[in-house]
């Protein structure tokens, strides 16, 4: 009985004693996939995955706390990317995915409020105070952050049109 | 010793479809009379779209500038017809998706006069250079389909140095033969072009080589290239897609040109002979690029043959002319294997278009598709040396990157695989879809990157805003401190009254 | 020599761990969507089973059986599984971060991958001495990556297969397996022969 207590014990402490060395030697300092993953988010903050910003939303990936799929501005592709990174496999037609996507304004509502073209992340609406705004569409990128801030309802989102070098052939239905 | 000849002698790739080519090559060419209206597309090129510098209402002569070239791969348009500029508008594309694109309409005076050109007697004298610029102000491009302009090819053929000119009258497509007719009708200026092409690159050489299916086209350019030794003609075999240049390169030279390389890098340059024709016009006569030898047939057209037509026409004026039997069951402008599928006949002609085929019921009729039975057609098929059904394998279940990884960038969309593939899948579908799916991820990406200088700029714009204004503040406060030092009784500022 | 080749192909193809005794199939299924994580779980597996096998040969005869302790032998070679594994996890951690995330929650899993105890335990049934115990823990876990990787390759190719949607998934993979299966009790022509 004794011998048997002892022996565990004894192993136990051994064993226990070699992981905390390992522990210490194979430390992985910081997690270098986090800096990867920002680089893949679009980097406008605009807080549509529900953390406060793309340096957040790329912790809580490494952390493995969020799906790949959490950016919708960044779509199937940027899903794609991240899930790459971190040697998942993810359901691409999950994500919701309508297209690219560009804001614009309803010039006969807007009155000039100025309140969007503050959040805008990447600068791409335009206008002065009592002037109509509007967007620079090679600016938008789509985050619809301007959306909700509207007091007046004259911000929406429209999907960047089709046009001849955009276009893609269908996939053929399968067999 | 056939046996033999045949295992090591005939390429090992590509397929040999029934060529349809008669009788429709074997009738004179025809000149289409003049339409009365015209509609020239800004893109007809591969580049940055033509910007207009004609006005609505303006009357403009055959062969003036309508519209300028744009950045450093792309060609100007010129009028096809003389008359006046009615719109500059949005009409239906020669593109399977029947979006449109902006183009210039004219409406035709009937009077056919052509503007003050300017022809060059002797162009061995002329600088290289001269010769480029003025293919490049002509608006020439790749005549063969694929619409490059030939002049940026020259510069670059020139810079590497390039020795052999290759010009390519294999015209491998089924039911076509403009470059046939041409190299019938006007080898001279096919002989002359060639010529003038080796002068504006430097080469010593140009190897033209022709189908074995078309014995007359041979015979006249062998007579039109007797006095010029160093324009050599060669019978190549007839097999599709010979007309492809890497094909034709390696058919002639033995050259193998490598993926993500240019023909140039491996020191050939292949131009169409539609493309040497063009440029035997620009120089010699001055007339810029604005009429094609274009073939019209199918079985839904009466009178099949070559229609030498200004660009610009609509493709129901040009099958009108030829007349239609029947309405036809598929329209296409290009060839069968390789072309464009129209949803209607009221698309303008566009310089790349060869052929305009209307195809009845029986030749358009679609197999049904069935599962792949991995028995490796495709694969003996594809002239790049591919695996088009692991490819197609992938595509379909949504693996884009396995498809990337059997060199879906190196397919040519030759359509070999879907033309022998036994369960008729529509396998050059699949890699179209890719290929879109894969530079529209590639656009995001570019446009991510774009959002995020964007947004980086803002934020800096923020942190100097706040700076600048802790500045202005600091020294408002070092002013005040400073004025209460000099006039110590507490009377108000001025400074502070004002602001 | 002869002996221990012989002993090692029986323990890798004849007497596979999976295919025939039918030992860490959560694993077999789990991690087997891609060649890249099939390997990399074979490595594991591979360095954890030899490993370990060596020191629970050592804990068998220093301590279990000179002191009568057999009732403590599941405890104890749990125990240097453990220590064994979490080695292991340190180490991909450190080495291989997207293997890491590929191998997920099965790396740590590997303590109660049956395959693992298995082999030790077999190797107390076996009465081997230390060499032939240490080559057969191997050659087994040999087996292991072996069927892991070539089940791997074949899943990769179900993926774009055009499977009827009654067998899709799952389903077509343990029609697979139970073919592989069927393929490796050809191996067992070697063993008699």
């Amino acid at each position: 009985m004794f011998i048997a207590v002892a022996s565990l014990t004894l192993m136990g402490i051994a064993l226990g004693g070699l992981l905390g060395l390992a522990a210490r030697y194979l430390a992985v300092e910081e997690n270098p996939l986090e800096a990867e993953l920002q680089a893949l988010l679009p980097g406008s903050q605009c807080g549509q995955c529900g953390f406060v910003g793309c340096a957040q939303a790329a912790a809580a990936l490494a952390r493995n706390e969020a799906a790949p799929t959490l950016c919708p501005p960044g779509g199937r592709a940027v899903a794609e990317a991240i899930a790459a990174r971190l040697g998942i496999r993810i359901d691409l037609a999950a994500v919701r995915d309508d297209g690219p996507q560009l804001a614009f304004v309803a010039e006969d509502i807007c009155t000039g409020c100025c309140r969007c073209s503050k959040v805008c992340p990447t600068d791409a609406i335009i206008g002065a105070a009592k002037q109509i705004h509007n967007v620079i569409r090679e600016a938008c990128t789509g985050c619809g952050a301007c959306v909700d801030r509207c007091p007046t309802e004259a911000m929406g989102m429209v999907p960047v049109p089709v046009t001849l070098p955009h276009w893609i052939w269908p996939r053929p239905a399968t067999v | 010793m056939r046996l033999i000849e045949r295992f090591f002698k005939e390429p090992r790739w590509g397929v040999h479809p029934d060529d349809h080519k008669r009788p429709a090559a074997d009738v004179p060419l025809r000149v289409l009379p003049q339409p009365a209206r015209v509609h020239m597309p800004l893109q007809q090129h591969v580049g940055g779209a033509a910007r207009p510098v004609v006005l609505v209402g303006q009357k403009v002569l055959k062969g003036q500038l309508l519209a300028q070239s744009q950045g450093n791969i792309s060609a100007p348009i010129h009028a096809s017809v003389s008359g006046t500029v009615t719109a500059i508008a949005e009409v239906t594309a020669p593109h399977p998706s029947g979006l449109g694109f902006a183009a210039i309409t004219i409406e035709s005076d009937f009077a056919d006069r052509w503007i003050d050109t300017d022809p060059v007697a002797d162009p061995f004298a002329l600088a290289p250079e001269e010769i480029a610029r003025r293919t490049a102000a002509a608006g020439v491009v790749g005549l063969g389909g694929a619409t490059f302009p030939a002049a940026v090819k020259f510069v670059l053929g020139r810079r590497l140095g390039v020795r052999t000119l290759i010009v390519n009258g294999g015209e491998c497509e089924p039911y076509v033969s403009s470059d046939d007719r041409i190299m019938r009708d006007f080898p001279e200026q096919v002989v002359d072009g060639a010529r003038i092409i080796m002068h504006a690159i430097g080469a010593d050489e140009s190897l033209v080589g022709i189908e074995d299916n078309k014995p007359e086209a041979i015979a006249a350019m062998t007579r039109a290239a007797a006095a010029y030794p160093e324009v050599k003609i060669r019978p190549v075999p007839a097999r599709y897609p010979m007309g492809s240049d890497k094909q034709l390169i390696q058919t002639l030279t033995g050259k193998e040109v490598p993926a993500d390389a240019r023909a140039a890098e491996v020191g050939v340059l292949v131009h169409n002979v539609s493309t040497c024709a063009a440029v035997h016009k620009a120089i010699r006569l001055g007339q810029p690029l604005v009429e094609r030898i274009v073939t019209i047939n199918g079985a839904a057209v009466t009178a099949p043959g070559n229609i030498f037509a200004p660009l610009g026409t609509l493709v129901d004026d040009l099958l009108a002319f030829c007349g239609l039997a029947q309405a036809p069951a598929r329209l296409i402008l290009g060839g069968p294997m390789m072309g464009t599928l129209l949803r209607h006949g009221r698309v303008p002609l566009v310089k790349g278009a060869s052929g305009i085929l209307a195809f009845d019921a029986v030749e358009a009729a679609v197999p049904e598709v069935g599962p792949c039975i991995r028995c490796g057609s495709c694969t003996r098929a594809c002239p790049m040396g591919l695996l088009p059904l692991e490819m197609a394998a992938h595509i379909r279940s949504g693996d884009l990157d396995g498809a990337i990884g059997y060199s879906l960038s190196d397919c040519i969309s030759c359509g070999c695989c879907a033309y022998v593939c036994p369960s008729h899948i529509p396998l050059v579908q699949y890699f179209s879809h890719a290929k879109g799916e894969l530079s529209a991820r590639e656009r995001a990406k570019l446009r991510t990157e774009a959002g995020k200088r964007l947004a980086e700029a803002r934020l800096a714009r923020l942190e100097r805003d706040a700076r600048e204004k802790a500045e202005v503040a600091a020294r408002r406060k070092a002013e005040r401190a400073a004025a209460k030092a000099r006039v110590p009784s507490p009377q108000p500022e001025p400074q502070e009254a004002s602001t | 020599m002869k002996d221990y080749a012989l002993m090692m192909i029986g323990a890798a193809l004849v007497n596979n761990v999976i295919l025939a005794r039918f030992l860490g199939l959560c694993s077999f299924m789990g991690v087997t969507t891609r060649i890249d994580a099939a390997a990399g779980m074979g490595l594991a597996t591979t360095f954890v089973i030899t490993v370990s096998s060596m020191a629970d040969w050592a804990v068998q005869h220093y301590l279990l059986a000179p002191y009568g302790l057999g009732f403590l032998r599941t405890v104890t070679f749990i125990l240097v599984i453990a220590s064994a594994v979490q080695f292991t996890e340190l180490t991909v951690r450190k080495v291989s971060p997207p293997l890491f995330q590929m191998l997920g929650i099965y790396l740590p899993l590997i303590t109660t991958n049956c395959a693992v105890l298995g082999v030790a335990l077999l190797l107390v049934e076996g009465r081997m001495n230390f060499m032939t115990s240490t080559l057969f823990a191997f050659a087994s876990s040999v087996g292991y990556s072996l069927v892991m990787v070539i089940f791997a390759g074949q899943r990769e190719r179900l993926a774009v297969a055009a499977v009827p949607r009654l067998f899709a998934g799952p389903p077509i993979g343990f029609i697979v397996a139970s073919l592989l299966a069927m393929a490796f009790m050809g191996f067992s022509g070697i063993s008699t022969g």
